[in-house]
C-alpha cells in the first residue's frame, strides 16, 4: 500500500483497523465489541485452560481426520473424473449440487445418521471440503497436454508410471489450489458442525460464553480460529507459489 | 529436367529403394470415431539409415500416420512392421520427437533427457551419464540444471531431440519438430539434422508441411494427398549433401524438386 509516495509496511492496514476496533471498544459498543487489547489479554488467559485445550484437541482431531478423508478420497475421484467420461457423467452433478448447496442445512441429517458427536463433525468437514478438492483435481487432469501423455507412452511408461510421473505432477498446481480451498471450507465445516451439535469442542465454549454473555471470551476464541484459518490459507498459498514456475508453462 | 513430371519421378523412384526397409506400412486405413477418414490404404517402405519425409497439406493425415507408426494410435486396418515384427504399441526401437516438445515443465534438462531411461529403470548415475553425453551432443552443455521455461523454443526442442537420442532407438519419428521454432533456428536445425543423419546410423521418419524443408533434409519424400488420403508419389531428390550447407539451397536439383512438388500440391489448395 502506498500513501503520498511512502511505501507502508505489510499489514499496516490491519493495524489501522485494529486501532479503530480498540477505540470503538471503549465506547458504548463494548457490550458486544470489547476493546481488542482486552480480547488479547483474554486469549492469553484462556488458551492455557483445560477447557480450551480440550476443545482445541477435539476440533483439531475432527478437522484433520475430515480433511484427510476429503483429500485422500477427493483427489483420486477427481483424477478419475478427469480421465473417464463415465465417471465424470456420474459424479459431476453431485459435485455441482454440493458446491452450491447451503451445506449447513444438511448437518441435522448427518446428526440423525451419525449421532450427536465426533462422527457428525468429521462427516460435516468431509461434506464441506471434498467437492472443491474433486473439482480441482479433475480440472488439473483435464488440462494436461495430450502430447505429454503421448510422450510418456511413447517412451514405454506403464499406467502407474504415467500416473506418478505425469498426471500427478501436471495436475499438481490445481490439486494444491483445491486442497487450499478445501481446507478453508473444512474450517467452516468444523465450526458449523460444532455450533449445530453444540456439545462438542468449540461449540460448547461458544454456548457457555454466549449464555453468560462473556463477549471477551467469545471474541478470543473467534480470533484464534480466524488466525488458524488464515495461517492454513497462507501455508498452502506458499505451496502453490512453489509450483507456479511450471504452472504457467504447461 | 526443369519442370519434372511427377509421373516420371514416380517411375524412377519406386525401384530405387536400395536399402532394405526397417519400417513397413502395409495397407493402413484409419477412420476416426465419427467417420472421418484420415488414411486410405497407405503402403510405404522406410529404408534403413535414411531420412524419409511425409509431406503433404494439412489434413492429409501425415501426423496420424506417424502416430500409428509410433504405436500411439491404432490403425483401423492394415499392419505396421518394424524390423519384420508387427507394431501393437510403442516400443524401445522407436523414439518420438514432438512438435510442441512435450517436455515435463517441472523437470530440468537433465531429468527430461534421461526420462526415457528412467522409465526403463536404468540407474540414476548411468542414465545421467548417458543424458549428459547427448545434452552435449545437441549443444546444451551448461544447461543441465535449467528448467524448460528458462530455455528458448529452439533449446527446448534440442532437449526433446536429446531425449529421443538418449534411448538409442533405431527409428526416430519426428512430428514437425522445427515448426514451433523461429526461421533462423529452423535453418540451423535442418543443417544439424543432416549431420545427425550422416553420423548416427539411424532411420528418420520426418513429418513436415514445408516443401523446402522436406527437400533440404530428405533422402526420400512421400507425398501424401488428402480426400482421399493416400500416397501420391515418392520422390528421391538426388542432392549432393557433402557441400557447404548454403550451396545445397542453390543446387538445380534442390530447386527442381521444390518446384515439382509445389506443382503437384498446388491443385489441392482450397
Amino acid at each position: 500500500m502506498n500513501i503520498a509516495g511512502y511505501r507502508l509496511p505489510l499489514f499496516s492496514s490491519l493495524i489501522l483497523w485494529a486501532i479503530l476496533w480498540e477505540i470503538l471498544g471503549h465506547t458504548d459498543a463494548k457490550l458486544i465489541l470489547p476493546p481488542l487489547s482486552a480480547i488479547f489479554f483474554r486469549i492469553v488467559e484462556i488458551v492455557p485452560t483445560k477447557l480450551f485445550i480440550d476443545a482445541l484437541a477435539i476440533t483439531g482431531k475432527a478437522f484433520f481426520i475430515g480433511t484427510a478423508i476429503a483429500i485422500c478420497v477427493g483427489i483420486p475421484l477427481g483424477v478419475l473424473m478427469g480421465r473417464s467420461k463415465l465417471a465424470d457423467d456420474l459424479l459431476m452433478p453431485w459435485v455441482k449440487v454440493f458446491l452450491s448447496a447451503p451445506l449447513s442445512a444438511m448437518v441435522p441429517i448427518i446428526m440423525v445418521l451419525a449421532g450427536i458427536g465426533e462422527a457428525t463433525i468429521i462427516l460435516t468437514v468431509v461434506l464441506f471440503a471434498i467437492w472443491i478438492v474433486m473439482l480441482n483435481a479433475r480440472a488439473g487432469v483435464m488440462n494436461i497436454s495430450p502430447s505429454l501423455v503421448d510422450m510418456s507412452r511413447s517412451f514405454g511408461a506403464s499406467m502407474y508410471q504415467s500416473f506418478v510421473h505425469i498426471y500427478l505432477w501436471a495436475a499438481l498446481p490445481e490439486i494444491i489450489a483445491g486442497i487450499r480451498l478445501g481446507l478453508i471450507r473444512a474450517v467452516k465445516g468444523v465450526i458449523v458442525g460444532q455450533l449445530l451439535v453444540s456439545v462438542v469442542g468449540f461449540g460448547t465454549l461458544f454456548d457457555i460464553y454466549l449464555a453468560h454473555f462473556l463477549m471477551e471470551h467469545f471474541w478470543a476464541v473467534l480470533l484464534v480460529i480466524f488466525a488458524f484459518a488464515f495461517t492454513i490459507n497462507e501455508l498452502l498459498a506458499w505451496a502453490e507459489r512453489s509450483v507456479r514456475y511450471y504452472a504457467a508453462s504447461r | 529436367m526443369k519442370t519434372a513430371d511427377i509421373s516420371t519421378m514416380e517411375s524412377i523412384t519406386v525401384n530405387s529403394a536400395e536399402a532394405k526397409p526397417i519400417v513397413s506400412v502395409r495397407n493402413v486405413h484409419k477412420t476416426y470415431p465419427g467417420g472421418v477418414e484420415a488414411l486410405n490404404n497407405i503402403s510405404i517402405d522406410f529404408p534403413e539409415g535414411k531420412l524419409t519425409t511425409l509431406l503433404g497439406p494439412s489434413g492429409c493425415g501425415k501426423t496420424t500416420l506417424l502416430k500409428i507408426i509410433a504405436g500411439l494410435l491404432p490403425a483401423t486396418s492394415g499392419d505396421i512392421l518394424v524390423e519384420g515384427k508387427p507394431v501393437t504399441g510403442p516400443g524401445p526401437e522407436r523414439a518420438f520427437v514432438f512438435q510442441d516438445f512435450a517436455l515435463m515443465p517441472w523437470a530440468n534438462t537433465m531429468r527430461n533427457v534421461a526420462f526415457g531411461l528412467e522409465l526403463r529403470g536404468v540407474s540414476r548415475s548411468e542414465r545421467e551419464s548417458v543424458a549428459e553425453r547427448y545434452i552435449e551432443k545437441v549443444g546444451l552443455k551448461g544447461f543441465e540444471k535449467k528448467y524448460p521455461h528458462e530455455l528458448s523454443g529452439g533449446m527446448r526442442q534440442r532437449v526433446g531431440l536429446a531425449r529421443a537420442l538418449a534411448v538409442n532407438a533405431k527409428v526416430l519419428l519426428m512430428d514437425e519438430p522445427f515448426s514451433a521454432v523461429d526461421e533462423q533456428t529452423r535453418r540451423k536445425f535442418q543443417e544439424e539434422l543432416l549431420e545427425l543423419v550422416a553420423n548416427e546410423r539411424k532411420t528418420f521418419i520426418f513429418v513436415t508441411h514445408s516443401i523446402e524443408e522436406a527437400v533440404y533434409v530428405s533422402d526420400r519424400i512421400v507425398l501424401l494427398h488428402r480426400r482421399p488420403s493416400r500416397v501420391h508419389a515418392i520422390i528421391e531428390p538426388h542432392i549432393t549433401r557433402d557441400v557447404d550447407p548454403e550451396k545445397i539451397r542453390r543446387q538445380p536439383e534442390y530447386l527442381d524438386a521444390v518446384e515439382s512438388i509445389w506443382q503437384s500440391l498446388k491443385q489441392y489448395l482450397d
